[in-house]
Parts: C-alpha cells; sequence; structure tokens
C-alpha cells in the first residue's frame, strides 16, 4: 500500500469520523437496550473505576454537541491512524 | 457491546482479563511474522476507519442502534492475527480516552470483539471461501463471517453477563443473540459493500494468508487462488 491509498485511506476515515458522526442514532445500543429491557442498566451507572478526558466523545466545555462528536472523532481518527501504524512497525520489526 | 463497569463481577472480568491479555499476547507474536511491510499502512488506515466507523451507530428496530465492530473486515486485509491487535487498539482507545467500554470490562470487551469476534469470524470466512471459491465467495464469506462475528460476541458477553450474576442466560443469551443477529445484518452489508469495493479497484490489498499466519490456523489459503487469475 502506497503513500497515495494510504492518504485515501486516512480521508475516507477522517470524512466519516468529521461528517457523518454528528448524524449517527443516539439510540441506545444493542447491549445497552438488553441491559434497559432485562433492568441491570442501572449497575452501570456511576460505576466507572476511571474518569476519562473525553467521555462519551463530548469535549468538556464544548457547547455544540455536533461539533463536540465531530472534533472527538476525528482528533481520535488521527490518533487511531498514528497508533496502529505504530503498532504494526513495532510488531513487523519484532517479528523478523 | 462495549460492557461498561459495573455489568461483570470481579471473579469474570480478572478472568476475562487474564485470558484475554494471554490471547492477544500470541495475536502479536503471529501478527509480527506475518506482517509485511506494505501492510504497516494499511493497518494504520483500517484502525482509523474502525474507530471512525464505530461512531457512526445505525438504527435498528425498535429504538436500539449498532455500530460496525470491524473485526472481520480487518481479518480480510491484513489477516486474523493483526486485525485482533487492531480491534484490541481500538478497544483500549476508545475504554481509555472516551469512557467508551469500562476499565475493568476492557478484558472482557478484547475477549469477545478482537479475540473471540475476530478470530472466530476469520475461521468462518475461511472455510465459506474454500467451500464456495471465487471472488463472490470472498465477497459472501466475509459478509456470512461478519454477522457470525457480532453474534459471537455478543453471545459470549451475555454468558459473562450470567456468569456475574447481572442476568439469568435463559433470559440475557436469547436477548443478546436476538438484537445482534439484526445488528449482525448491518456489519455483513458494510463488510461485504468494501471488501467487494476493495476486491474490484485493489485485489492485491485482500490478505492472503502467506507466512506462518495460516499454517498455525490450520487452514489451506485456497481462497486467494481465484486472486491469481486478475
Amino acid at each position: 500500500m502506497g503513500k497515495r491509498d494510504t492518504f485515501i485511506g486516512l480521508a475516507v476515515a477522517l470524512a466519516i469520523a468529521l461528517l457523518l458522526s454528528p448524524f449517527a442514532s443516539s439510540w441506545p445500543d444493542g447491549l445497552e437496550r438488553v441491559a434497559k429491557d432485562l433492568g441491570f442498566f442501572e449497575k452501570g451507572e456511576g460505576a466507572e473505576v476511571l474518569k476519562a478526558p473525553i467521555p462519551d466523545y463530548k469535549i468538556p466545555g464544548l457547547d455544540s454537541e455536533g461539533f463536540s462528536t465531530a472534533l472527538s472523532g476525528t482528533l481520535g481518527t488521527l490518533a487511531m491512524f498514528g497508533i496502529g501504524f505504530g503498532v504494526a512497525r513495532l510488531m513487523r520489526r519484532k517479528g523478523q | 457491546m462495549h460492557i461498561p463497569d459495573g455489568f461483570l463481577s470481579t471473579t469474570t472480568w480478572v478472568s476475562a482479563w487474564s485470558v484475554s491479555a494471554g490471547g492477544l499476547g500470541c495475536c502479536v507474536r503471529q501478527a509480527g511474522r506475518a506482517m509485511k511491510d506494505r501492510m504497516v499502512p494499511l493497518m494504520g488506515v483500517l484502525s482509523a476507519f474502525i474507530f471512525a466507523a464505530q461512531m457512526i451507530n445505525f438504527p435498528v428496530m425498535g429504538g436500539t442502534s449498532g455500530h460496525l465492530l470491524g473485526g472481520v473486515l480487518a481479518a480480510v486485509l491484513l489477516g486474523p492475527w493483526a486485525a485482533a491487535v487492531v480491534i484490541a487498539c481500538v478497544l483500549i482507545f476508545q475504554c481509555l480516552v472516551f469512557q467508551d467500554g469500562g476499565l475493568t470490562a476492557l478484558g472482557a470487551n478484547i475477549l469477545n470483539m478482537a479475540l473471540v469476534g475476530t478470530l472466530g469470524g476469520y475461521f468462518i470466512y475461511r472455510v465459506m471461501t474454500r467451500l464456495l471459491g471465487g471472488r463472490k465467495g470472498i465477497v459472501t464469506g466475509a459478509m456470512a463471517a461478519a454477522w457470525f462475528s457480532v453474534v459471537a460476541a455478543a453471545s459470549l458477553c451475555a454468558v459473562q453477563l450470567a456468569l456475574s450474576g447481572t442476568s439469568p442466560l435463559g433470559l440475557v443469551l436469547p436477548a443478546m443473540a436476538a438484537v445482534h443477529a439484526v445488528i449482525g445484518i448491518g456489519e455483513g452489508m458494510i463488510t461485504g459493500l468494501i471488501v467487494g469495493f476493495i476486491l474490484k479497484t485493489r485485489p492485491d490489498l485482500i490478505y492472503k494468508g502467506q507466512g506462518i499466519g495460516y499454517r498455525v490456523s490450520g487452514i489451506v489459503p485456497e481462497a486467494a487462488e481465484p486472486l491469481k487469475e486478475m
């Protein structure tokens, strides 16, 4: 995979994060749905052992929810590219 | 189906952590051996793409949503071991930065989606492509495997919830399997569309199981044969 394909692939991922994420469904996901239906959803309320810096993809202090999601998604996607690339390179080096 | 903190008992999450730590270690070693230079940027792109796609919840029936898991998609392109590492990296990142999935439940989430969903899904993909053959076999196999990966991960999640005493197995297993059987259709369609597109435009990017990857999984890479004709 060359530089051009890498750029195109990353651009597609960034476009999804930036343009589509504000329109994602906010309905409960499969596990949340089952947890609500079967009555164990509250078990997870306030049970977090770690305070993550950007809980639920909402940047603290940013009023606009759509913009906050798009921004955290875009930054996260860029970071995830770096992590995937870095881990792949490390594994490649160790595997030889 | 990212399990949050509070759903799993201590015994369950500690066990899941140790199993997935060992399993992930094996995947990292195998992935390193199967990794080619040209796969390095592809792994970066797939990590970014799967993270972005996992943010896009699509509505399914009755006020419920789902999103791509991406394990089979990654495995079709990177092979099973590197794909499991990609999904694990996405899950760790989501947990630590976005509180998407609990830290105690991270081991279970890695076990369900990165190990069982992705490696199990890849196994189904290999069997299906061998049975069906050709390019259609690759797309159909990827779609079926993608559906299976979601249902398998969700079912294992249900077993962990039952082991934790959170919900009785007789209730939680059918409920989780049923909802994710529907979400899995979305997984299959998205995976099929992307794999079909890549087969048309860049068939060289499909993982052909060179190196130790396929020998360890014990499945011969006959599925890749039709690609040679192109």
